[in-house]
């Protein structure tokens, strides 16, 4: 019975130490390369509701997400919200094919060296990360299951009413 | 008795694994070739299932020719 | 209606596959969807139509495979397979004491595969079915994702039980199973992989399975040969007899790396041990090369087993053991296969829920080298020097697959 409890108390002691970006922490800034080939930083949309998406064109959950995110950014885009598709492969090339066969409006930056990927502890593929107007990390979401926007839509409403 | 201990204490390990001590040394975003279908650990069922039973018929050893894992590691 | 041993052995008596064949079916499970693909992600939804041909040492075994997975909602995924053996064979264990003959096998198997999380649970179930042998197998497993995703355990648990029945030639020439003879066998496996992502282009793959089967394990048609020194043609034959246990255990291991102008090389190796003393190793190795719309693969294997302990091709005398057994499957032998592979990805136009579809062919050709079974036919003398004259029995095998898939 003391072991069981020891261990319960290890683990709920452990798990808080596990996320790399929290909810209700700053989001990190990072500037990164957009289609353009200009480099684009996160602190130009402050003031604005920001959903970075971590995707890679060899995922398939992530090219499911990809229209899905683009009708998202149409419907809300105009309101002071923005989405940044952030492309985690050190090679764009299969990404850039991918993006000309199934084209979206939002901003895409390439993330080549992994390094947003690391500042954000991106721990799954794909992930989605909403920030408020004053730049604090609201929400993380790993991974993509149809269904998934109704909670990214939920969450990105409450934001801009703020 | 002892092994329920062990048991146990890898009942507890097990979640941790979810976001573990041990931190997975090949992130998700870096499994790119590891979700080429040429890597997929079994690319057609319906072709391996047939010549495991080619053999199977033709020689006296079976078995243990089933793997799960691997790929893009996604959701 | 009783019926004497000689019109049972009349001229078209049947000589069929042995339990080989039959535990085949029992671990070749994998495809079925009772194996998960990839643990914490279902299978894609796919259709697969192949054509399957073996042909070599007088058999002929050829016909289709269909199989369908579908994905139901979020968690579930379904699978189902029809799968056919049309048989021709006038092979040389036919030959020995009985004449070709044609027959049929069909085998149906579905799976449902659930996901919650980072553990998939999987449950099949295969019937199998011939005019005189009949197999039930019942599969279950586990597999759990761990470790941010790069490593996956999986445990896996598999029950059979067969019917087994005797075809007897009527004297109206009609073919009906006898009814004096009604067998049966039950399987039990048990199974544990694990599968490690080593670095971003080596995943390490390995697995243990054993297996236990209990009940009428041999073939209800085939012989052993003993020798009869001076008499007739020097030898004769009796039916066999099989142990009615058998342990197996089998450990593998399957390296799969990616080179960096992407192309996969594999390596794998497998050692199986059993009660009946039967040791043996299989070595592949494996190259698949992606070019355009193709990839092409080709492999090398080769397999090496001893003799089970109560095997041999020509048997002193009558009566030498207690189990006695001439199958091929059972004798000590090497074998080497070769095989090449191609696939076409190509699109369908304004077909857009169709994801991909691909053109498959594939070519094996066995080689089987048999260190002590010689070839003898029903009508073969033993020479004048001894059995040892007789050759070595050698079988050479094409293996062919062409199927389309369909991912959708």
């Amino acid at each position: 019975m003391r072991h069981f409890i020891a261990g319960l108390t290890a683990l709920l002691i452990a798990l808080p130490l596990c996320a790399a970006v929290d909810t209700n922490s700053p989001a990190p800034d990072f500037t990164l390369n957009a289609q353009s080939g200009k480099p684009v930083g996160l602190t130009q949309f402050k003031g604005q509701v920001v959903m970075l998406n971590f995707w890679a064109s060899w995922c398939g959950p992530c090219r499911q997400e990809m229209p899905l995110l683009d009708s998202i950014y149409k419907k809300y885009g105009k309101l002071g919200f923005t989405m940044i598709g952030v492309n985690v492969e050190p090679d764009s090339k299969a990404a850039n094919d991918w993006l000309k066969q199934t084209p979206v409006t939002f901003p895409i930056l390439y993330d080549t060296d992994s390094k947003v990927s690391k500042l954000y502890g991106v721990s799954g593929m794909p992930s989605t990360v909403i920030v408020d107007r004053k730049g604090t990390v609201r929400m993380i979401h790993r991974g993509y299951k149809p269904g998934d926007e109704e909670e990214y839509l939920s969450s990105i409403r409450t934001l801009m009413r703020e | 008795m002892r092994l329920v201990r062990v048991l146990i204490a890898l009942g507890l390990l097990y979640p941790l694994a979810g976001c573990a001590p041990i931190e997975p040394w090949v992130k998700p975003y870096e499994r790119e070739h590891l979700a080429d279908p040429i890597m997929s650990l079994n690319r057609d069922p319906i072709s391996s299932d047939y010549i495991e039973h080619v053999f199977g018929t033709r020689e006296g050893a079976h078995g243990a020719t089933g793997s799960a894992g691997g790929g893009c590691g996604c959701n | 209606m009783q019926l004497s041993r000689e019109s049972r052995r009349s001229s078209f008596a049947l000589a069929r596959t042995s339990l080989a064949a039959r535990i085949a079916a029992l671990v070749a499970f994998g495809a079925l969807g009772s194996l998960p693909g990839s643990a914490g992600v279902l299978p894609e939804d796919e259709a697969d139509a192949m054509y399957h041909r073996y042909e070599g040492g007088g058999l002929t075994v050829e016909g289709p495979s269909v199989l369908i997975r579908k994905k139901i909602g979020d968690n579930f995924s379904v699978s189902y397979n029809y799968y056919v053996d049309m048989i021709t064979s006038a092979s040389i264990d036919v030959l020995l004491t009985a004449s070709p003959y044609k027959e049929k096998r069909t085998q149906q198997s579905g799976s449902v595969e659930y996901q919650h999380g980072k553990t998939t649970y999987s449950v099949g179930y295969i019937h199998s079915r011939e005019p005189d042998y009949i197999a039930d197998t019942s599969i279950f497993s586990l597999s759990q994702d761990m470790f941010g995703d790069l490593t996956t355990v999986t445990m896996s648990y598999s029950r059979g039980w067969d019917h087994v029945y005797r075809d007897i030639k009527l004297a109206d020439g009609a073919i009906v199973n006898d009814p004096t003879f009604a067998q049966q066998v039950d399987h039990r496996s048990y199974g544990v992989g694990l599968t490690q992502v080593l670095t971003r282009n080596l995943i390490l793959s390995l697995n243990y399975q054993a297996l236990t089967d209990q009940g009428y394990l041999q073939n209800p048609y085939r012989d052993v040969v003993y020798l009869t020194p001076g008499v007739g043609k020097g030898w004769a034959t009796a039916p066999q007899v099989y142990p009615g246990t058998h342990t197996s255990n089998a450990a593998s291991g399957d390296l799969k790396y990616y080179l960096p102008y992407r192309a996969e090389l594999d390596f794998f190796y497998r050692y199986y041990t059993d009660t009946w003393g039967i040791g043996a190793n299989t070595l592949q190795l494996g190259y698949t090369q992606p070019w355009r719309h193709w990839i092409f693969d080709g492999s090398l294997r080769y397999y090496k087993q001893n003799a089970a302990n109560f095997y041999n091709d020509l048997f002193p005398r009558a009566n030498a053991q207690n189990f006695e057994a001439r199958d091929r499957e059972l004798a000590a032998f090497s074998s080497y296969t070769v095989g090449v592979g191609a696939s076409y990805e190509f699109q369908v136009p304004r077909a857009p829920w169709i994801q991909k579809n691909t053109l498959n062919l594939r070519y094996d050709h066995m080689l089987i080298d048999y260190t002590d079974f010689h070839t003898l036919y029903s009508n073969s003398v033993i020479p004048a020097g001894g059995e040892d004259e007789l050759p070595l029995y050698r079988l050479d095998a094409n293996i062919i697959q062409l199927f389309y898939s369909l991912y959708f």
